[in-house]
C-alpha cells in the first residue's frame, strides 16, 4: 500500500476525493508516523489527536468540498487555536489554551484542512534555531545533530520528516523562508498585509506575516489560496483579491521573465557551497528563458542593524501585554508582592533569555534620548530599502539572492553569541522592511546538507514567486533526505 | 568606552518589568554592548537625513468598520484563562501601600 505520508498535499486531497482513501485513513497515519519519530525530531509541542480525526470524519462525511479537504497540516504555535494549548514557545503561555480561533486557523478548519498539532519555535518568533524554545530545541530531519532553522524550524522540520504534507509558518525577518531553505522545503512569506494577524501572537506587528510551508510548489500555493485575503478583524489587512498564486503554481514557464540578483547579498559572509548552489540556479534560470541582471541595491547592507532595532522596539511594546493578569504563569502573588513586583517576577521567571535581550534592547532603542539616534534611524533606513526594491522594479520582474547564509550549523554552535545569529537573517530581512512577498525553493544541496534559493516579488506580486517557483522546481526537483537515523 | 552599561541595563529592566537577578545584568550589559555596537552602523546612513521614516510597509490610514453592537466572548470563557479570577474579574494583587 502507498506511505499516505509520502504524498504531497494535492495528490493527497485528490484521492480523499474520489475515495481511494479516507481522511481518517490519512489523520492516522500521520499521526503514527508523529508517534514514531518526533520523538527524535521534537517537531511537535502539542498534538491534537482528538480534534484531528474529528475533523477527518466531518470531511468523511462530505461537509468541506475545498482543494485541500481532509489534508493534515502543522500549525505553528504562534497561531491560536480555541481550545488547544498555546504557548508560542514561552513558559509564560504555558497552559494557556485561547478561547478563540485566529482567522488563519479558522479558514483552515473551514477548509476541511485537519490540524494535527502546534509546532516547535523559537521563543515569541526570536530566533533562526529553535533553541530558543522553552521546550527544548527541533532536530533537523536531515541530520539530526543540527538546527531546523527559526523561529518556524518545528514546520519546516515536520514537513522534511514527513509529519505532514503541509505547515504553516510565520516570517518577521524569515523565519518561514531560513528554515525552508535548511530543510530543503518551500516557504513563503505573503505580502505584509496579505494574510490576517488576527490571533497570530505580536513580536513585532509592522513586520509580522504569516504563510504557507509545503514540500512543493504547488502545494504552497493550495494553502497560500486557503489563509489569504481580506480580515475586517486585521487592521493591516489588504482589501485586495488576492493574487492568482495556484495558476501561477501550474504556470512552469518564466521565459522573458527579467530576473535581478542582488550585488548586496552575496559574496563576504556567504558560505562557498551556498553561494556555488545560487550561482547555479541562476544559470537554471537563465536556462529557463530568464534574463538575469545584476541589481544594486546599496541600503541592504544596513538592513540587519536596521530590523535588530524596529524588531525588538515593536516587541518591546507588544509583550508588556504578558502582565500576569489576562492570561499564563503568576509568580510570587503571596499576599505580599504588590501588583508592579508580581509583574516584574512572572515576567523575570516566564521569559527566556532571548526575549530579555530583545525586550531590554527594543526598551534602550525606544528611550529618551536615543530614540532618534536608534529607532527614528531605522525608521529612514526602511524608507530607503523600500526606494531600492522600487528602483529595482523599473528594470527586473522579481529579485534573487541566497535565502540565508549558510547550511543548518550544528545544534549549540551560535547559542553563545546572539550576534552570529542574527546574521541569518542577512537576506531574509529586506522583504520584511519592505512589505512585499518573498519565497525560499529548494535549490540543491552542500555538503549533503540543504541550500534555499530566494525569491522576492513586488508587493502583491506573491504570484511572481509562485511562477518562478514552479519552473525552477520542474528543472531541479527538490532533494529527498535519507532519513538514515530512522532505522538506526 | 561602552555602548551601555550595567547600571544602564538595571534601569532599562526595571522600566521593563524584568526582575533580573545580578548574573543575568552581568551577562546581558555585555552582550548589548556588542549588539549596539553593530547595529550603531546605521548612523553612517547619511543619506537618511531628509528621509521620511517608514512605519509601516502598508500605506493603509483611517481603517473602520460601521460603529454596531456584535457580541464579545463570554466572559467565563476569557477568565476561564486567567491566573486568579474573583466576582467575574480578573484578580490581581495589591496596587496600594498599606499605609496609602
Amino acid at each position: 500500500m502507498t506511505d499516505l505520508t509520502r504524498l504531497t498535499a494535492s495528490e493527497t486531497a485528490a484521492a480523499i476525493k474520489d475515495r481511494t482513501v479516507s481522511a481518517v485513513e490519512v489523520t492516522q497515519a500521520h499521526l503514527d508516523r508523529i508517534a514514531t519519530v518526533d520523538g527524535q525530531v521534537h517537531a511537535f509541542l502539542h498534538v491534537d489527536t482528538e480534534g484531528a480525526l474529528a475533523q477527518a470524519r466531518k470531511v468523511d462525511a462530505g461537509e468541506f468540498p475545498g482543494p485541500l479537504a481532509g489534508v493534515p497540516l502543522a500549525l505553528k504555535d504562534v497561531l491560536t487555536m480555541e481550545g488547544v494549548p498555546t504557548t508560542a514557545g514561552s513558559k509564560i503561555l504555558e497552559g494557556w489554551r485561547p478561547p478563540y480561533d485566529a482567522t488563519v486557523t479558522a479558514r483552515l478548519k473551514a477548509a476541511g484542512v485537519v490540524i494535527l498539532g502546534k509546532t516547535n519555535m523559537d521563543e515569541f518568533a526570536m530566533g533562526s534555531s529553535t533553541e530558543h524554545s522553552a521546550y527544548g530545541p527541533t532536530h533537523n530531519p536531515w541530520d539530526l545533530t543540527r538546527i531546523p532553522g527559526g523561529s518556524g524550524g518545528g514546520s519546516s522540520a515536520a514537513l522534511a520528516s514527513y509529519q505532514a504534507p503541509l505547515a504553516i509558518g510565520t516570517d518577521t525577518g524569515g523565519s518561514i523562508r531560513q528554515p525552508a531553505a535548511v530543510t530543503g522545503t518551500v516557504g513563503v512569506k505573503p505580502t505584509y498585509g496579505g494574510v490576517s494577524r488576527y490571533g497570530l501572537v505580536a513580536f513585532s506587528s509592522s513586520l509580522d506575516q504569516a504563510g504557507p510551508c509545503a514540500r512543493t510548489v504547488l502545494d504552497a500555493a493550495l494553502l497560500h489560496e486557503v489563509i489569504a485575503g481580506h480580515d475586517p478583524h486585521d487592521s493591516t489587512s489588504i482589501d485586495a483579491p488576492v493574487p492568482p498564486v495556484v495558476e501561477a503554481a501550474r504556470s512552469r514557464h518564466i521565459r522573458g521573465l527579467r530576473v535581478g540578483v542582488v550585488k548586496e547579498l552575496s559574496g563576504e559572509g556567504y558560505e562557498p557551497g551556498v553561494q556555488a548552489r545560487f550561482d547555479e540556479a541562476v544559470e537554471i534560470l537563465k536556462d529557463l528563458g530568464a534574463t538575469v541582471t545584476e541589481v544594486s541595491c546599496p541600503h541592504f547592507v544596513y538592513a540587519l542593524p536596521a530590523y535588530y532595532l524596529i524588531a525588538p522596539s515593536e516587541a518591546s511594546s507588544n509583550l508588556a501585554r504578558f502582565d500576569s493578569v489576562r492570561y499564563g504563569l503568576r509568580v510570587g502573588d503571596d499576599g505580599v508582592n504588590s501588583l508592579e513586583e508580581v509583574m516584574a517576577l512572572t515576567r523575570a521567571q516566564g521569559f527566556g533569555a532571548e526575549v530579555k535581550r530583545r525586550i531590554i534592547l527594543g526598551t534602550y532603542a525606544l528611550s529618551s534620548g536615543y530614540y532618534d539616534a536608534y529607532y527614528g534611524q531605522a525608521q529612514k533606513v526602511r524608507t530607503l530599502i523600500t526606494r531600492d526594491f522600487a528602483r529595482a522594479w523599473e528594470s527586473v520582474d522579481v529579485l534573487v539572492a541566497p535565502t540565508c547564509p549558510t547550511v543548518a550549523f550544528p545544534l549549540g554552535a551560535k547559542l553563545q553569541d546572539p550576534l552570529a545569529m542574527y546574521r541569518q537573517d542577512v537576506a531574509s530581512i529586506p522583504s520584511n522592511l519592505y512589505g512585499g512577498p518573498a519565497a525560499s525553493f529548494p535549490a540543491g544541496l552542500s555538503d549533503g546538507l540543504p541550500v534555499g534559493l530566494q525569491v522576492m516579488a513586488p508587493t502583491l506580486r506573491d504570484d511572481l514567486l509562485y511562477r518562478v517557483g514552479s519552473a525552477f522546481e520542474a528543472a531541479l526537483p527538490a532533494p529527498v533526505p535519507s532519513l538514515a537515523w530512522e532505522n538506526a | 568606552m561602552p555602548e551601555i552599561t550595567r547600571e544602564e541595563v538595571a534601569h532599562l529592566a526595571r522600566l521593563a518589568r524584568l526582575a533580573l537577578d545580578d548574573s543575568e545584568l552581568d551577562v546581558l550589559a555585555g552582550q548589548l554592548d556588542v549588539i549596539l555596537g553593530a547595529v550603531a552602523q546605521i548612523a553612517e546612513v547619511t543619506d537618511a537625513a531628509d528621509v521620511p521614516p517608514t512605519s509601516h510597509a502598508v500605506p493603509l490610514v483611517n481603517v473602520t468598520r460601521p460603529d454596531a453592537v456584535v457580541p464579545s466572548l463570554p466572559r467565563e470563557k476569557v477568565l476561564a484563562g486567567a491566573p486568579a479570577a474573583e466576582d467575574g474579574r480578573f484578580r490581581v494583587p495589591r496596587i496600594l501601600d498599606d499605609s496609602a
